[in-house]
C-alpha cells in the first residue's frame, strides 16, 4: 500500500545524500537579529476588516521601530502569502514601499504554502550568505477574512465579453446569457488541486493510516492551549506581539492571540464531533489549527553587519531542507523527510536539538510526523543508519503551537522562528529545530544555532 | 542681464522668461520694457507665425508683480501709473497680430495670471505646484493689469468674483473646470503642447469659446438684471466677511461691475484708478508689511550667531502624550514635513485614539482633495505609536505634549534622555511652565527647548520657539527649521511666563473678565472687539479655550506678575456653576450639538451680576485694546521678542490681531507712544493701577521713539 510513495521517498532522499552545508562552508554566517508578529486572530474576528497587506506593513514597520533600525539599512524585503489578493499581487513590494524605507528597496512575494514564511527567511539567508545583501526583512502575511471570492468560469467569460462590447446592444446580449447558477460565487477551498482532497480529509486519512488515536490528538491540542496560555500569561509569547489598534476609533488595542483557550480540557476536547468523517473520524475542530489572520516578520543580517550596527544576534541559520511526497499518499508527511535532511546538512542529530518547534496543522499530522521520526522502519526506508529521533515534549512546542495560537498560513514560519530564537536565549540552548508541513505534500525544516 | 530669451521652433517663437538673480519670475517696470521689445521683435520677424510664453524657472511660471517695487510706491499717482503701465503691457500682448500661448507650470499668480489672461490660449500642467489665481486682495489691492476685466469675460462674472474677491488660487484641474485655462497636460509635454496650440491658432485663428454655466450662467452672467443680483449678493458676502475693514474686495467688485456694464476701457480706467488708491492706502501698506515680515521670518533661523549649514534636518519625530495636542502635532508633522512620527502614551487605548486623531488631519485633506488617495495612504503610514519606547532611539526631535505639570514634564524629560540618543532635541509644548525649570535637572540641557503650538495645531499658523538660557543655537535652529517645515510661521521668544502670545493676551482677557464682572453684556464685549477687527471676541475665546484652562493660565501669570494681572473673580464663579465653555457645552454662549448659539442669558445670574444697558462701546474697546497694547510694549521692552516684527507677526498669527492694523506694536507706532501713554494714564485714573503704562512705553514717549 505504501509502495508508490516509498519509491518517491527513497528517490527524494537519495538526491540529498551529497554532504553539502551551504550555509557553513565558505559563505557568510546569517544572523537572526529580531522578530515580531501581529496578534493572531481567528478569521472573521479582530481583523475582519483588515487586509493582509495592512497586517504585513504594520508588522514590518513595527519590526523596524522595535529594532531601532533605519529603513535605509534594509537591502530587500521578502514576504510570503499563500492566498494573495488579486488587488495586491506582490504584497512584499507594498511593504517595502512604506515611507519608512527608501523607495529603492526591492521586494518580492513568494508562495511555498504553509512554509512560505520559512521560505522567505531561507531566501533571505541565502542572499546574505552569498553576499548579495547585508540586511533583509523576511516574513509572511495572511488574511483568511479577505480571500478573493471568484465568479464561475462561465460568468467570468460573460463579464469579459461585456467589458469588450462596443455597443449597448452587444453588452446587453452578453449579459442576457447570465443564468441564476452563474451568480453563485466560487470561493477557494483549502483542498489539494491534484487530489481534490481537503486538508482535513488528508489529516483524517493520516490518523487512520498511522493509527493515531483520538485521545492522543486531543492531548496534543490540550498541551498546545495550555502552553500557549502560559506563554501569554507570563509574557514570553506576548513580548513578540506588536499591538494592533482595532476598532473604528483605533482605541481597542489587540495585544494577544484570540484563539487560545485557557480553560479547555480533555473533557471539552473529547466532546467535539469529528468534522471530516462524522462516523469513524478522529479529527475535530479542537485538534486542528483554526483559520487565522496575522502577519509576522524576522530581521536577518550578515553576522559582521549585525555587529557593525550594534546588534547582538539571537541565533544563526545553520541548515535547512525542503522535501516533498506524493500528495496522494500522506499529504502532510513532508517533515518526516525534511527534518533528517536538514539535520544531516547541519551535521547534527535530533538529540542535539535543545528546542524543537513543530507546526501543528493537525494533531494527527504532528503525531504522524513524530511517529515516523522514531520509526526504525521509516529510517530504513530512508536508508538511514538509525531512527531520526525521539521527540521529547519538554523541549518541543514549549509555548504551544498552531492549534492554539492559530495558523495564518504564510505568517507561521516567522512566528515559529521568532519564538524559537527567543526561547533559545531564555533556556540557553545551542541548537533549535523548526519543522513545518505544507500543502502539496511538502515538508520544511531548518536548524538554528547560537554562537 | 536679459530676462527673456527666444528660440524659434517650427515657426513658433518660444519666449522663455527667466528673471536673473531671482528664484521666481516677477513682473516689474524693467521686465515690462524688455518684454515689449521681445514681442516687437517676434512680431517683426516674418518667420515667426505664433508665440509661446514659458518660464525658465523650476515650478514657477510668474509669481506676480514685484512686491518690493510695489511697496516702494509713494503716491497714488505713481501707483496709478504703475498699474497703467502693466495694463498697457497686457494690452500689447492681447493686441498682438500673431497668436500667443501661455505655457503654465508652477505658480501663476496675480500679474502672472493677468499676463496669461492676455494671451490667446492657456495650457497648464497638472502638477501640484501649479497654482493659478489672482490673490491681490490679500495684499489689500486689486488686480491692476486688466485681470478684473479679462477674467469675468473669460469665465463668467460669478466665477470671476468668487476668485477675485477672496484672492483665491486654484489647482490646474479646478482651473480647467472653471475655464481659467484651456488645456491641462503633464509637465513633460507642456512645451510641445503649447507649441502645437500656437501652430493651430496660427493656422485656424482663435477658436470661439462657448460661454459656460448652463441655464444659471445664461440668466445670471449674461443678463444685466442677473448680474445686478450677482453684484448685490457678492457685496453682502464681502461685507459679512471683512466687517468693512478691507476696502479691496469692494473696490474689485466696483471695477468688475464698471467694466461689464460700461465697457472694457472704462473698466480699465476704474481698475488703475482704484489700484492706485488702494496701493498707497493704509490697509494695503499694513498687509504688505506683514507679508514682508513673514517672508523675512522664513529665512530667519532665530539665532544671532553662525549656524552649521549642514545641520541635518529632522527625519523622525517622537511625540509623547497622544492627547488632543500631541495627536494634532503628529498629524500636522506627517502632513507637512512628511517625517516619520512615533506617538507614545502610557495606555495603548490612548495611543490608538491619538493615531486616529493624527490621521484625521490627513483624512480632512483627502476629503478636501488637497491630498490624492495614494499620497494620503503613504503619509498615513508615517504615523505609528506605542506604549513603550520603541522607535524613540532614532528620533531627531521629541516633542512632549503631556499634562501641564512641572514634575510630570521633568519625568518625561528624564525618560527621554535615557531612551533617546545624544543628538535628540527635546521640546516641551508647554504654555505656562518656564523651559528653564523643565530643563533644570536635564543631563543635556542644551538640547531642551520649548515649542509652543496653538490649537488647533493643523490650522493655527504660528509657532513660538522658546530657548532657555542654556539652549544651544543648534537646538534653536533645528526647532525653528522644523517648525517651518510643518508649515508654521515661527518666532523665537524669551523664556518668560506666557512667552509672547499668551503674555499679551492675558491682560486683555482679564480685562474682559473685569468688564463682565461690572455687568457689561457678553455680546457687547465680543461685538466691540470683532468690529475692531479681531476674528472673535475675548468672551468667545474664553469659551473656545476652556474656562478651566484660561483660569489655570491666569493663575500662573498672576503669581508671576502680581496684582497687575489679578484675574477677575467671574471665571471662578462660572467654573463653580459647572461651565467650562464649548468643551462641556456650557459657557457664556449656548451650544447645541456642538454648534455655538447666542449668549446664554442665565450666565449673568451665574456670575452674580446685573447686566448693564448703558455700557459705552468706545470705553469697552479702549480698555480691552489698551490692556493688550500696554502689555505688548512692556514685554517688547523686556526683550520677550527679538524684534517688533516678530511681536506683530506673533500677535496677528497667534491671536488674530487685526492684520490691517499691522499688529500691536505697529499700532502703538501709528498712535504714537505719547498718545498711548496719555490714554493709559486716563485709564489708570478711571479703572486702576493695572493700566499703569509700561516703563518702556513711557521712555519711548519721552524720547519720541517708535518700535519701527
Amino acid at each position: 500500500m505504501l509502495a508508490p510513495a516509498s519509491w518517491a521517498l527513497a528517490d527524494a532522499f537519495h538526491v540529498s545524500h551529497a554532504e553539502i552545508y551551504p550555509l557553513m562552508h565558505g559563505s557568510r554566517r546569517v544572523a537572526i537579529v529580531s522578530g515580531c508578529r501581529t496578534p493572531f486572530a481567528r478569521s472573521g474576528t479582530a481583523f475582519r476588516d483588515v487586509r493582509a497587506v495592512d497586517l504585513a506593513r504594520h508588522v514590518a514597520r513595527e519590526l523596524l521601530y522595535r529594532s531601532e533600525l533605519d529603513g535605509h539599512e534594509v537591502d530587500e524585503v521578502i514576504f510570503g502569502q499563500v492566498v494573495p489578493s488579486p488587488l495586491v499581487p506582490n504584497v512584499g513590494r507594498e511593504v517595502s514601499l512604506l515611507p519608512q524605507f527608501p523607495p529603492s528597496v526591492p521586494a518580492y512575494s513568494l508562495n511555498r504554502a504553509c512554509a512560505s514564511g520559512a521560505q522567505a527567511i531561507q531566501n533571505a539567508a541565502d542572499q546574505i550568505a552569498v553576499g548579495h545583501a547585508d540586511v533583509i526583512i523576511a516574513g509572511g502575511t495572511e488574511s483568511l477574512s479577505d480571500i478573493p471570492i471568484l465568479h464561475t468560469r462561465r460568468m467570468s467569460q460573460i463579464l469579459m465579453a461585456a467589458s469588450k462590447a462596443k455597443s449597448l446592444g452587444a453588452r446587453l446580449s452578453a449579459f442576457s446569457r447570465v443564468r441564476p447558477r452563474d451568480l453563485v460565487p466560487v470561493s477557494p477551498a483549502i483542498a489539494e488541486p491534484s487530489t481534490g482532497e481537503s486538508m482535513g480529509q488528508s489529516a483524517e486519512k493520516m490518523a487512520k493510516e498511522n493509527s493515531i488515536a483520538r485521545e492522543a490528538q486531543d492531548r496534543i491540542a490540550l498541551q498546545s492551549h495550555q502552553r500557549a496560555a502560559a506563554g501569554t500569561a507570563d509574557g514570553r509569547l506576548t513580548s513578540e506581539i506588536v499591538p494592533w489598534f482595532g476598532g473604528k476609533q483605533m482605541d481597542e488595542p489587540v495585544t494577544s492571540d484570540n484563539g487560545i483557550r485557557t480553560d479547555t480540557s480533555m473533557e471539552a476536547l473529547s466532546g467535539l464531533k469529528p468534522v471530516f468523517d462524522r462516523k469513524y473520524g478522529t479529527v475535530t475542530a479542537g485538534n486542528s489549527s483554526p483559520l487565522t489572520d496575522g502577519a509576522s516578520a524576522v530581521l536577518l543580517m550578515a553576522e559582521e553587519k549585525a555587529h557593525a550596527l550594534g546588534y547582538t544576534p539571537l541565533a544563526f541559520v545553520r541548515s535547512y531542507a525542503v522535501a516533498a511526497v506524493d500528495p496522494g499518499w500522506q499529504l502532510l508527511m513532508g517533515p518526516a523527510l525534511a527534518v533528517p535532511l536538514a539535520l544531516r546538512r547541519a551535521g547534527l542529530t535530533f538529540q542535539d536539538m535543545g528546542l524543537v518547534e513543530i507546526h501543528e496543522a493537525f494533531a494527527a499530522q504532528v503525531l504522524s510526523n513524530v511517529q515516523a521520526w522514531s520509526s526504525p522502519a521509516w529510517a530504513e526506508r530512508l536508508g538511514l543508519d538509525g531512527v531520526v529521533g525521539e521527540v521529547d515534549w519538554d523541549r518541543t512546542n514549549v509555548m504551544g503551537g498552531s492549534i492554539a495560537i492559530g495558523h495564518p498560513f504564510a505568517a507561521t514560519g516567522a512566528r515559529i522562528v521568532t519564538t524559537l530564537v527567543n526561547e533559545m536565549q531564555r533556556r540557553d540552548v545551542q541548537f533549535g529545530l523548526v519543522s513545518i508541513c505544507a500543502q502539496g505534500g511538502m515538508g520544511y525544516a531548518m536548524v538554528l544555532e547560537r554562537i | 542681464m536679459a530676462a527673456f530669451s527666444t528660440q524659434l521652433v517650427d515657426g513658433v517663437a518660444v519666449i522663455t522668461f527667466d528673471l536673473p538673480g531671482s528664484p521666481v519670475n516677477m513682473i516689474s517696470t524693467s521686465v515690462a520694457t524688455e518684454f515689449g521689445a521681445v514681442l516687437d521683435e517676434a512680431e517683426r520677424n516674418p518667420s515667426v507665425r505664433a508665440m509661446v510664453l514659458i518660464s525658465g524657472k523650476r515650478d514657477s511660471f510668474v509669481a506676480g508683480a514685484d512686491i518690493e517695487e510695489f511697496g516702494r510706491l509713494t503716491s497714488q499717482a505713481e501707483a496709478e501709473a504703475m498699474s497703467r503701465q502693466a495694463q498697457a503691457m497686457m494690452d500689447r500682448v492681447e493686441g498682438l497680430l500673431k497668436p500667443i500661448v501661455a505655457a503654465i507650470h508652477g505658480a501663476c499668480l496675480g500679474g502672472g495670471y493677468e499676463l496669461a489672461l492676455a494671451c490667446d490660449w492657456r495650457v497648464a500642467t497638472d502638477h501640484d505646484k501649479t497654482q493659478i489665481g489672482l490673490p491681490e486682495v490679500q495684499l489689500g489691492v486689486i488686480p491692476g493689469a486688466g485681470g478684473t476685466q479679462r477674467l469675468p469675460r473669460l469665465i463668467g462674472v460669478r466665477a470671476a468674483l468668487d476668485l477675485i474677491l477672496a484672492g483665491k488660487s486654484e489647482r490646474a484641474s479646478k482651473a480647467l473646470r472653471l475655464g481659467m485655462v484651456d488645456e491641462v497636460v503633464p509637465p513633460p509635454i507642456l512645451r510641445a503642447t503649447a507649441i502645437h496650440a500656437a501652430q493651430r491658432l496660427a493656422d485656424r485663428g482663435a477658436s470661439e469659446r462657448r460661454p459656460g454655466g448652463g441655464i444659471a450662467g445664461a440668466l445670471l452672467d449674461r443678463t444685466p438684471i442677473g448680474r445686478r443680483l450677482v453684484y448685490s449678493r457678492a457685496r453682502q458676502t464681502v461685507l459679512k466677511k471683512t466687517g468693512g475693514h478691507y476696502p479691496a474686495p469692494l473696490a474689485a467688485l466696483d471695477v468688475v461691475q464698471a467694466g461689464l456694464e460700461h465697457g472694457m476701457p472704462s473698466g480699465l480706467r476704474e481698475e488703475h484708478r482704484r489700484f492706485g488708491e488702494l496701493a498707497v492706502g493704509d490697509v494695503s501698506r499694513k498687509l504688505v508689511q506683514i507679508f514682508f515680515a513673514t517672508t523675512a521670518l522664513k529665512k530667519d533661523d532665530g539665532v544671532e550667531g553662525e549656524v552649521p549649514a549642514d545641520l541635518p534636518p529632522v527625519r523622525r519625530l517622537g511625540v509623547i502624550g497622544a492627547g488632543f495636542m500631541g495627536a494634532a502635532i503628529a498629524g500636522t508633522a506627517a502632513l507637512n514635513a512628511r517625517v516619520e512620527v512615533r506617538l507614545k502614551d502610557a495606555e495603548l487605548e490612548r495611543v490608538g485614539k491619538g493615531i486616529k486623531a493624527a490621521l484625521k488631519v490627513l483624512d480632512d485633506r483627502l476629503k478636501r482633495r488637497r491630498l490624492s488617495k495614494p499620497e494620503h495612504a503613504r503619509l498615513s503610514q508615517l504615523v505609528s505609536g506605542s506604549a513603550d519606547w520603541s522607535g524613540f532611539r532614532r528620533a531627531d526631535l521629541i516633542i512632549e505634549a503631556v499634562f501641564e505639570d512641572l514634575d510630570v514634564k521633568r519625568a518625561v524629560l528624564a525618560d527621554v534622555e535615557r531612551e533617546s540618543s545624544g543628538h535628540t532635541v527635546f521640546a516641551s509644548n508647554t504654555s505656562t511652565i518656564p523651559i528653564a525649570e523643565i530643563a533644570a535637572e536635564a543631563s543635556r540641557p542644551e538640547q531642551v527647548i520649548g515649542m509652543h503650538f496653538f490649537s488647533p495645531v493643523e490650522k493655527m499658523p504660528l509657532l513660538e520657539v522658546i530657548p532657555h538660557a542654556g539652549t544651544s543655537d543648534e537646538s534653536v535652529v533645528r526647532a525653528v527649521r522644523f517648525g517651518r517645515r510643518i508649515g508654521k510661521t515661527v518666532i523665537v521668544v524669551r523664556d518668560s511666563p506666557g512667552f509672547w502670545v499668551n503674555r499679551i493676551l492675558l491682560p486683555y482677557m482679564n480685562e474682559a473678565g473685569v468688564l463682565l464682572a461690572e455687568g457689561v453684556p457678553v455680546d457687547l464685549i465680543d461685538g466691540v472687539i470683532t468690529r475692531y477687527g479681531f476674528p472673535v471676541g475675548p468672551v468667545t475665546l474664553l469659551d473656545e479655550v476652556g474656562l478651566d484652562v484660561a483660569s489655570k493660565a491666569g493663575a500662573v501669570m498672576h503669581q508671576h506678575f502680581g496684582a497687575r494681572l489679578e484675574p477677575a473673580p467671574v471665571l471662578q464663579r462660572m467654573l463653580d456653576d459647572g461651565r467650562q465653555g464649548r468643551k462641556n457645552g456650557r459657557g457664556f454662549y449656548r451650544y447645541e450639538k456642538g454648534e455655538k448659539k447666542d449668549v446664554d442669558e442665565t450666565v449673568y445670574k451665574a456670575m452674580g451680576v446685573q447686566p448693564l444697558d448703558d455700557a459705552a462701546p468706545t470705553m469697552v474697546e479702549q480698555r480691552l485694546v489698551y490692556a493688550m497694547l500696554n502689555e505688548a510694549a512692556m514685554a517688547a521692552g523686556e526683550g520677550v521678542v527679538r524684534s517688533a516684527r516678530d511681536g506683530d507677526v506673533g500677535a496677528v498669527f497667534g491671536i488674530g490681531f487685526p492684520p490691517f492694523r499691522g499688529g500691536p506694536l505697529r499700532q502703538i507706532d501709528d498712535l504714537g507712544a505719547a498718545r498711548v501713554v496719555e490714554v493709559l494714564h486716563g485709564l489708570v485714573m478711571a479703572h486702576g493701577e493695572r493700566f499703569r503704562p509700561a516703563a518702556h512705553l513711557v521712555e519711548m514717549a519721552e524720547r519720541g521713539e517708535a518700535f519701527y
